[in-house]
């Protein structure tokens, strides 16, 4: 697809806010997201991380704000194919087996189409072997690693080759030499030009890709900029170990102790 | 059986009638079945079938009071009407919060028994009237029956093909398909009608209450084999067709009812296959899953590494 010369930001989300089940999940939220860029989304569990780019997406419902992806209002005239979506997980087995090339395959509807396309099964080969599974074209996703899943729900989201990736974090639970492949693919993706949005719960080997970062808490903005340093704590070198509640009382004077650590 | 008896059979105005009716049911309600299955509602068809009696009575009680001549005038178009209504109900509780999915199968299973019995009584009928429905009556399918069962089907079969790909997305990954920007409450509000349809069709053949039977099991047979979800809708549509025409055919020979010879044969099937499964299914070659993936810890005896290394590339070579 190629992609026009001028052109507004991708996601333009204003004040958003999403209730579920009477909680406020997210309130008020903004984002702009322009060409090109890669995006972190970052924060705790529970900070509303996934429920913003569902939002986004238009899988779940939003109760005030507006959300325009690449200049469309979300809905049926938004430019689907232009969009890919990698969820965290592929949802719990069905009864009914189904391969790799079925699952990928059905990246290729979007909106209103509702018909494969010409080639259909070409692309969604060259997609799986875009992830280096061209030899698990026909076997069961069901039976596959959890590594192996997540790279076929990444062949999904590319093989409709969309200028917009959004990925829920794609590095959960997955080793790190997998990890390593990616971020080689985010990385050759943003090299091509695609506009990535990704969900992390640490920058990790994403950090040298990201643009920028914002970071959640409650379901509010509260960083949109530069990727923050995280926080140090224990594991810092010049950690301030501060408590909320007072020092405990030095141990009555004694006779003093020494220990000695041997060989 | 001699020939003779075939050709007879096969001549037999009835029969052929009977006979058509469960080549068209056979072969589409697994294919709706693979969808519900999919989408982890294989008892839907048993909630509609239940609701469905409710409309065969309230058919029943719309034409006795204008006085139609065949009482049950209505009863089939009143169960069209109760079965796709039901569908969408389920439907939509099942959008609203899924934990309330099977609550509300259940609330639908007894209100639609209860409601049919109570009101076949103030139509003016009996149970008895019921019991056609209930259990089937291939037997007596009349020439415009079979012409609504063939028109049924072949809309059922139309969508539950032509739009294969994308129902298959919706009961997939329905998360996705919303991602997508595809029609995902329109889609999965066909899966339901097409569901509702069969069930009505497929009331003549087996009876409400053995409906969803032949939905869902030539599906759980398919899967014992088939590797992908194509393979599994054609394996449980053929299924599908054998089982009912070989079960009608057994009854023209003894007297026992169509719809339970069906259902009973169709888990006959179900149990010999699922015996032989280990016998019968190509043994899978043991290799390393993951051939391609680096050992992550050294162990103690790990000093031959290069042997480790020769060991996988021939695994992947050899495959």
């Amino acid at each position: 697809m190629s992609t026009p010369v001028v052109e507004g930001p991708v996601i333009e989300a204003d004040g958003v806010g999403v209730t579920l089940g009477g909680q406020h999940i997210l309130t008020g939220v903004g984002l702009t997201v322009s060409a090109g860029e890669v995006l972190a989304l970052l924060g705790a569990n529970g900070s509303g991380k996934s429920t913003l780019v569902r939002a986004l997406l238009g899988v779940v419902a939003t109760s005030s704000g507006s959300v325009r992806l690449f200049g469309a209002p979300l809905g049926p005239a938004a430019p689907w194919s232009r969009i890919g979506y990698v969820p965290q997980r592929l949802p719990a087995a069905a009864g009914v087996p189904s391969t790799a090339l079925e699952v990928v395959t059905s990246g290729l509807l979007h909106g209103r189409s509702l018909r494969l396309p010409h080639g259909a099964r070409r692309r969604a080969t060259d997609a799986l072997a875009e992830v280096d599974l061209a030899d698990r074209v026909h076997q069961r996703v069901q039976d596959m690693s959890g590594g192996q899943q997540q790279r076929v729900l990444i062949a999904r989201a590319l093989v409709r080759r969309p200028d917009l990736l959004v990925l829920d974090e794609p590095t959960s639970g997955i080793d790190i030499p997998t990890q390593a492949t990616f971020v080689d693919t985010v990385a050759r993706l943003r090299d091509a030009g695609t506009t990535i949005v990704v969900i992390l719960h640490e920058l990790g080997p994403f950090a040298p890709l990201i643009d920028r970062a914002v970071v959640l808490r409650h379901g509010r903005v509260v960083h949109d900029g530069a990727p923050p340093r995280p926080r140090g704590d224990h594991a810092d070198e010049l950690h301030d170990h501060t408590h909320a509640h007072p020092d405990p009382e030095p141990p009555p004077t004694g006779p003093s102790l020494s220990v000695e650590v041997g060989p | 059986m001699t020939w003779d008896q075939v050709v007879e059979m096969l001549t037999s105005p009835l029969m052929q009638r009977a006979l058509l009716a469960a080549v068209l049911v056979g072969a589409a309600a697994p294919v709706v079945g693979t969808f519900l299955v999919q989408r982890r509602m294989a008892l839907m068809g048993d909630g509609i079938g239940h609701v469905a009696l409710t409309g065969v009575a309230l058919g029943w009680l719309v034409g006795s009071w204008a006085n139609l001549v065949p009482q049950d005038a209505l009863a089939v178009p009143g169960a069209v009407v109760a079965a796709v209504v039901g569908s969408v109900v389920i439907e939509l509780v099942r959008e609203r919060g899924r934990t309330s999915g099977d609550l509300a199968l259940a609330l639908m299973f007894y209100g639609g028994i209860a409601g049919g019995v109570l009101l076949i009584k103030v139509a003016g009928g009996t149970n008895a009237n019921l019991i056609s429905y209930l259990f089937g009556s291939i037997s007596t399918v009349s020439t415009s029956d079979l012409w609504w069962t063939a028109a049924l089907a072949a809309v059922v079969l139309g969508v539950g093909l032509g739009l294969r790909t994308a129902l298959f997305a919706v009961s997939h990954d329905e998360e996705f398909a919303r991602a997508s920007g595809l029609p995902v409450r329109v889609l999965s509000m066909l899966v339901a009608t097409i569901a509702a349809l069969t069930v009505t069709i497929a009331m003549r053949v087996v009876g409400l209450l053995l409906v969803s039977a032949l939905m869902i099991v030539p599906v759980a047979i398919a899967q014992l084999y088939a590797r992908s979800f194509g393979r599994t809708m054609a394996v449980a549509s053929v299924t599908g067709v054998a089982v009912s025409v070989v079960g009608l055919v057994l009854t023209y020979w003894q007297d026992i009812p169509p719809g339970a010879t069906i259902v009973v044969l169709a888990i006959l099937v179900y149990a010999v296959a699922a015996a032989l499964r280990p016998v019968l299914r190509r043994p899978q070659p043991v290799r390393d899953p993951h051939p391609d993936m680096v050992d992550d810890v050294l162990l103690a005896d790990d000093d031959v590494d290069e042997l480790c290394v020769d060991e996988h590339g021939t695994a992947t070579t050899g495959r």
